[in-house]
């Protein structure tokens, strides 16, 4: 953890105040600022220091290492759960819902937010997600369409950085080149290749949130292979970056700030302050002309259901009584295997090749797409450490488990389900006392379908490479992809949505929310293009405002 | 298989300490260190005597290697494996009447196995046995398997953890080099 900046005061005459330091928050924060306005972001959990990276990859790979994070920005004297400090009393949360919801893992709060241990995956949306209803009769279509947000995904490549090549015939129209050369494929891909060819799927590049080359002052990536969670490189992208553009642009970033609840004026239409607490346990108000809520699909629901107040007594801009509603995720599928070649896994952490040719068919419904890993089966190193022995059976047993894996995986969309929601459990409190979120989350019978073609398509492509197949992640297995999306979702009804189409609150003139939280239908892309693109047009659309 | 003091600064890069207290040793001739190791020589000696007994028996040049990764550790580190490795010797002086540099290789392993190392968690501050698996065994696998040389035994030139760039992952094998 950073060290300590002792001023955690409010500022005077703010134009607006963003709650949250991942991308959706910082990308509105740097572009507000540098048009110009006072800007103050706000986020609950510290700031590290890049300088603790490597300590942290050590903590990673090396069992019995302490989180790289010397101390939990927490009071309870809890061990953190993992590098980046989530869990205890601070982050308490519940999962009452068909299947258990493991939130703590699925995020980070801190100065970068969720990025700081995200893959760095970066699709757009295809046009079918903007439609779904129309097209399919299925979840909601989108009060904007692929081609309103177009111009705003090249620029959210821009400013991620994005890695990626023009070689994908199922992705949307785009009209410039990506600002980085794609990674070129693994050789695991050329295997997959093969066999995807002679099944009639053909394989395109990632575009990912990683310097392929030397980009926005930070190096080329140099393959520690550890990028989820930590990369210490500095080469994926994090928020950290806009957080330092935000900065050098005047604004101010305050970290280990968790906000209380947003207060209103007496008409309950324009919010007036952020309260926010310090770890020194004082509490003070930021007042603004604007606030931008940030701080993801849980914890945006989470801080409206907070401020209820006379006028706004189920939630602050929860007349719709959606806030919360339409929880949704990405499930995973997979199944691997090995074969009798070598398929030099775990060389890097991130992938290489993709299929999206399955995402706008109708068997599945639901969209998928298809990821080759490049990191199937056990790293050598990693289970060395775990071994219980050494020496020459080592080495044996190594040199038998490491070699010939092979792994595709994929996610699946989940269509809207109100009863998919982000409540609050009161009678759980976090360590200022608030109720902490409870999520209720299931599969739903669409996706676990999708997931069992997906894995019929996957069987089927290890089948053309005579794999021996080891492991199978079907519908009874299936877990969250950790992307979350649809609790405060955008329309043009304020009885049928939250925010309005340019993201601003239907309930309160001022009250912008910014991430996936807005998102009607989540498609099956990894979301944060698209949580950067919409952030782009919301601080196009507020700057005009102010 | 050779070990080299070169293999122990890319251990060291892989463990991150190379930006740490190993930067000061990698300005010797062709980015080899000179020997600078603060820790007594016996204390070396023991550490040796582990690596020889957890790495694959047909390592060679282990000395070297141990010497030159551990002068490179950062300060608390080296203390703390040297600690682990002085109660293990006094361990095998009770048990053998002997320094664990004077027992055979077959008799350190049934050292170790009988203080239940193989099977203990590894723990900085635990009992002995998880101290020696996690300051001793896990820390020297950690130097070898995480090093291109180590790795390279297994198929894997750039192992997890190691900087070793973006262009190995694209190769159908091991190319020739030291990774």
């Amino acid at each position: 953890m950073a060290d300590d900046p002792a001023d955690r005061s409010p500022s005077h005459r703010t134009d607006v105040c963003v709650v949250g330091a991942g991308p959706a928050g910082t990308i509105v924060a740097a572009r507000l600022a540098e048009a110009g306005h006072d800007v103050v972001v706000l986020d609950a959990g510290p700031r590290f220091d890049l300088d603790d990276r490597t300590e942290q990859l050590d903590a990673h790979l090396r069992p019995g290492v302490d989180g790289g994070v010397s101390e939990a920005p927490r009071g309870d004297g809890e061990a953190a759960a993992d590098l980046w400090g989530m869990g205890g009393e601070r982050d308490a949360y519940t999962s009452s819902g068909p299947e258990g919801y493991p939130l703590n893992a699925a995020r980070v709060k801190g100065v970068g937010g969720s990025t700081l241990h995200w893959q760095g995956m970066v699709m757009r949306l295809h046009e079918r997600d903007f439609e779904l209803d129309s097209r399919h009769g299925v979840g909601v279509d989108w009060p904007i369409d692929y081609a309103d947000l177009r111009p705003y995904y090249a620029a959210a490549e821009r400013e991620l950085g994005v890695a990626g090549a023009d070689d994908n015939p199922f992705a949307p129209p785009r009209e410039e080149p990506f600002p980085l050369p794609a990674f070129p494929p693994s050789h695991s891909d050329s295997i997959f290749a093969e066999a995807c060819e002679r099944l009639g799927l053909p394989t395109h590049s990632v575009p990912n949130a990683r310097n392929s080359e030397p980009h926005d002052g930070a190096s080329a990536c140099v393959g520690y292979g550890t990028c989820k969670p930590v990369c210490p490189s500095g080469a994926k992208y994090t928020a950290e970056r806009h957080v330092a553009r935000a900065e050098a642009a005047g604004a101010r970033v305050i970290d280990r700030a968790p906000v209380q609840r947003l207060e209103h004026d007496g008409s309950g239409e324009r919010i007036e302050a952020a309260v926010y607490a310090t770890p020194e346990g004082t509490e003070h108000r930021q007042a603004a002309r604007a606030v931008v809520l940030a701080c993801g699909g849980v914890e945006n629901v989470r801080l409206l259901l907070l401020s209820a107040s006379d006028a706004h007594p189920d939630g602050l801009a929860n007349s719709s009584g959606l806030v919360g509603r339409y929880f949704m995720d990405h499930c995973f599928a997979g199944v691997g295997g090995r074969i009798d070649r070598p398929t030099r896994q775990n060389h890097v952490g991130f992938n290489t090749t993709e299929c999206h040719a399955l995402y706008d068919a109708a068997d599945p419904l639901p969209g998928v797409k298809l990821e080759f890993l490049n990191y199937a089966g056990p790293s050598p190193v990693v289970e060395a450490l775990h071994a219980d022995d050494w020496g020459d059976t080592l080495l044996d047993d190594l040199r038998d488990s490491y070699g010939t894996h092979l792994a595709v995986g994929g996610l699946v969309e989940q269509f809207p389900r109100a009863e998919n929601r982000i409540t609050l459990d009161r009678s759980t409190t976090d360590d200022h006392g608030n109720p902490v979120p409870d999520v209720q989350w299931s599969v739903g019978p669409e996706t676990r379908a999708a997931i069992e073609r997906v894995n019929e398509v996957q069987r089927a492509i290890l089948g053309e490479l005579d794999a021996d197949i080891d492991w199978v992640v079907g519908p009874d297995e299936t877990g969250p992809a950790f992307h979350h999306m649809g609790t405060t979702r955008m329309g043009t009804d304020p009885a049928e949505s939250v925010v309005a189409p340019d993201c601003r609150a239907h309930d309160c003139d001022n009250l912008w929310i910014a991430g996936s939280s807005v998102f009607p239908t989540g498609g099956g892309m990894n979301p944060t293009l698209t949580i950067a693109a919409l952030s782009c047009r919301l601080a196009d659309r507020l700057d005009g405002w102010l | 298989m050779d070990l080299s003091r070169r293999d122990a600064l890319a251990a060291l890069a892989a463990s991150g300490a190379a930006g740490v207290a190993g930067a000061a040793f990698l300005d010797g001739e062709d980015g080899v260190a000179a020997t600078a190791d603060p820790t007594p020589p016996d204390d070396v000696s023991t550490l040796v005597a582990v690596a020889e007994t957890v790495y694959p028996s047909a390592t060679e040049g282990i000395t070297d290697f141990v010497e030159t990764y551990v002068a490179g550790l950062p300060d608390e580190r080296r203390e703390e494996m040297v600690s682990a490795a002085t109660d293990l010797d006094a361990t095998a002086r009770d048990w053998f009447d002997a320094p664990l540099t004077g027992l055979d290789r077959s008799t350190r392993d049934r050292l170790l196995r009988d203080l239940g190392v193989d099977a203990a968690d590894p723990d900085p501050d635990g009992y002995l046995s998880e101290r020696v698996r996690f300051h001793l065994v896990n820390e020297l696998l950690y130097a070898f398997y995480a090093s291109p040389t180590g790795g390279r035994l297994v198929g894997i030139e750039n192992p997890v953890g190691y900087p070793g760039g973006t262009e190995s992952y694209r190769h159908a094998r091991m190319e020739d080099g030291d990774g």
